[in-house]
């Protein structure tokens, strides 16, 4: 994974990626630190950072388009799959290259809250902590991006694919209020899920008879909430999907000076969840 | 040692690989042959791990592939058809990676790389970028990742694909001075490299097992390897009277050009004709210009091999070569057109390969052949 994570690092900084994706995050940045902050005289970086969230949702398929889909298309991939390392360890080096590319520009914008001490109040721990969750939330982004990268040995397709995916978490809220309260609009939701699970677990397994067992047991449950709480079916399903809500969790940081511990579970269980699924879609491929 | 039992790849409704089982001993070089697209880079994918099986086994060194992958591949040293290089690193950068990759201890790391270096002969090229370098070099690289630390089992697809003819002949000197410590499998489609180097060759068609043993073996049962001579003479059909009442020969057949009779002499087996031809000309008073074992036995028994649709064809005798030219007419596929082409060519000295003909029609005419 040493190997990996090495060669990955230098590959960044190497071609012109690493740089220009310092560059195009540090000036938009730095671009909210100078509106909010000094500008404004605002004390709290934190809601800087907030404002440079887009960028996150542009830059970050630049980092990690290229990630999967490169080692596919030159047949790299070959002389990893063919090296007594395992599929995760390659992931996961991978994975840890590109956070750290990414803590690039967030480290060099820690010299922000510095400056605005220097000339006033600061609020060290509130703004390193939204530092630190952007950090998180960057991760859950490029596990996302590099899912999609593993899909396809086309680096375009892998930028518009995660990019269209981050733009949608980022406006997740959104999305969200625009599912009908119903019941019945609330029951196709969860049917979806239920759906894209046992699809997922088909994905993974190859096998009929988990992903069965999973959507039997899912369209159980949901038909005992139909018959029990359909009335609050919908409220259900919001409440669901709203636990997925990166913004929501990033603003609890930048807006509310909550440390969120729960948003931190969620951008870590999530990028978990993504690593894994890269590492089996690499897998897949060995089979199709 | 190698040991590929019944192994069988599927895509969705294509059978990849059908049915293969064969065997590579240490200490060996194993020739895989066929066409293009017959199940020859999937079959090598699959036992360097880098693509699964659907049924049967892969032993490396009486280890399953399937089972403890890692073990097996800590074994191996691939080079594939493309060789699996990043742009942006020099030679000696990428072969410390791959050195790493491959767990080598830091101590030995540096003489491990500094040996692939050396013996595949990029010392010149180690400090520029990959990009920069020539398609032989590329392939150079490729291949000193595949020997890097010398893994016991070394698969390599097309290894001199790409390479000027000096460098063809270094590779091969040095996959020849890799045997004794190794097993080797390399696939190719040049058949003088294959029968030059190879102690056992392994021909498949259509993810089929077509052939399996030693060069000689193969071309035994073609009819036995012909002796290609050629003589200043006249008239063809004095030298071809004069050859064919030689003790051991079994068909003679002979075509002038330039004053020069080209003949090929079929022997029956076992029997080294070369004293008695030479004697027969000094007799006749021919000059003997040319007298070299015939490179085209192997090639019959290779055409004859691939080109019908499978196994079942591959039953008839070594007599219907007009039959396969007719099967190779009526073949939807593009090989079986160059192959009725080399068919129709009768005895005498065949001058295009298989190799050749594949190049021309795959379009990848990059492949040299010696």
């Amino acid at each position: 994974m040493r190997a990996i994570y090495r060669r990955e690092l230098r590959s960044y900084f190497n071609s012109m990626i690493g740089y220009i994706f310092t560059a195009v995050v540090i000036f938009f940045i730095s671009l909210t630190f100078r509106r909010v902050n000094l500008l404004t005289g605002f004390p709290y970086f934190a809601y800087a950072l907030a404002g440079a969230t887009p960028v996150f949702v542009l830059a970050v398929p630049l980092l990690t388009m290229r990630s999967m889909a490169e080692e596919r298309r030159n047949k790299t991939d070959q002389l990893l799959l063919t090296y007594p390392v395992s599929v995760q360890a390659v992931v996961l080096g991978k994975y840890l290259a590109m956070l750290t590319v990414l803590a690039v520009p967030l480290l060099i914008s820690c010299v922000c809250p510095l400056v605005i001490a220097s000339g006033g109040s600061g609020s060290f721990l509130i703004d390193y902590s939204a530092i630190f969750a952007f950090l998180c939330m960057g991760g859950m982004f490029i596990s996302i991006g590099m899912f999609i990268s593993s899909l396809t040995d086309n680096q375009i397709i892998a930028a518009v694919g995660s990019m269209g995916a981050l733009l949608a978490l980022a406006i997740w809220p959104e999305i969200v209020a625009l599912i009908p309260s119903t019941p019945d609009a609330a029951l196709a939701g969860f049917a979806a899920l239920l759906a894209l699970a046992a699809l997922t677990v088909y994905g993974l397994t190859r096998r009929p008879a988990p992903a069965c067992a999973v959507g039997g047991v899912g369209a159980a449950a949901l038909a005992a909430l139909w018959f029990t709480q359909k009335t609050n079916l919908s409220g259900m399903l919001k409440n669901f999907l709203g636990l997925f809500s990166a913004p929501d969790a990033i603003g609890n940081f930048t807006d509310y000076y909550v440390f969120d511990i729960k948003g931190l579970l969620l951008f870590i269980s999530v990028s978990a969840l993504f690593v894994f699924l890269t590492a089996q879609s690499v897998l897949k491929r060995r089979w199709s | 040692m190698i040991e590929v039992r019944n192994l069988t790849r599927r895509y969705g409704g294509n059978v990849a690989v059908n049915d293969l089982s064969f065997t590579v001993e240490r200490g060996t070089i194993c020739g895989f042959l066929g066409p293009n697209g017959a199940g020859k880079s999937t079959t090598m994918n699959i036992m360097a791990g880098y693509l699964g099986l659907t049924d049967g086994e892969v032993l490396l060194d009486g280890v399953s592939i399937a089972d403890e992958p890692e073990r097996c591949k800590r074994m191996i040293g691939y080079l594939p058809e493309q060789p699996p290089i990043y742009m942006d690193m020099t030679p000696e950068e990428y072969l410390d990676f791959a050195a790493e990759l491959r767990g080598l201890e830091r101590g030995e790391r540096a003489e491990a790389v500094e040996d692939a270096i050396r013996l595949t002969g990029v010392e010149d090229m180690r400090d520029r970028l990959i990009a920069n370098l020539s398609k032989g070099y590329r392939q150079r690289v490729g291949f000193a990742q595949a020997i890097l630390g010398f893994p016991p089992i070394l698969i390599f697809d097309e290894p001199t694909a790409g390479l000027d003819p000096k460098q063809i002949l270094e590779i091969r000197e040095l996959i020849r001075s890799l045997r004794r410590e190794h097993t080797i499998i390399l696939s190719t489609h040049i058949l003088s490299e294959a029968r030059g180097l190879c102690d056992k060759l392994v021909i498949v068609h259509r993810g089929n097992l077509m052939a399996d043993g030693a060069p000689e073996e193969l071309e035994r049962s073609g009819g036995g390897r012909s002796l290609d001579v050629v003589v200043r003479c006249g008239d063809p059909e004095l030298v071809r009277s004069v050859f064919a009442e030689l003790p051991g020969v079994t068909d003679v057949s002979a075509r002038t050009e330039d004053g020069e009779v080209f003949a090929s002499l079929t022997r029956s087996e076992g029997e080294d004709l070369r004293e008695r031809v030479f004697d027969a000309c000094v007799a006749a008073g021919f000059p003997l210009l040319t007298l070299r074992p015939s490179d085209a036995s192997l090639e019959s028994v290779f055409i004859r091999l691939t080109s019908g649709d499978g196994p079942d064809d591959a039953d008839g005798e070594t007599d219907d070569e007009t039959d396969n030219e007719t099967d190779g007419d009526a073949d939807d596929g593009a090989d079986g057109d160059a192959d009725a082409d080399n068919t129709g060519d009768g005895g005498g000295a065949r001058e295009d390969t298989p190799a050749r003909e594949e190049d021309a029609e795959g379009g990848g005419g990059d492949e040299s052949n010696l």
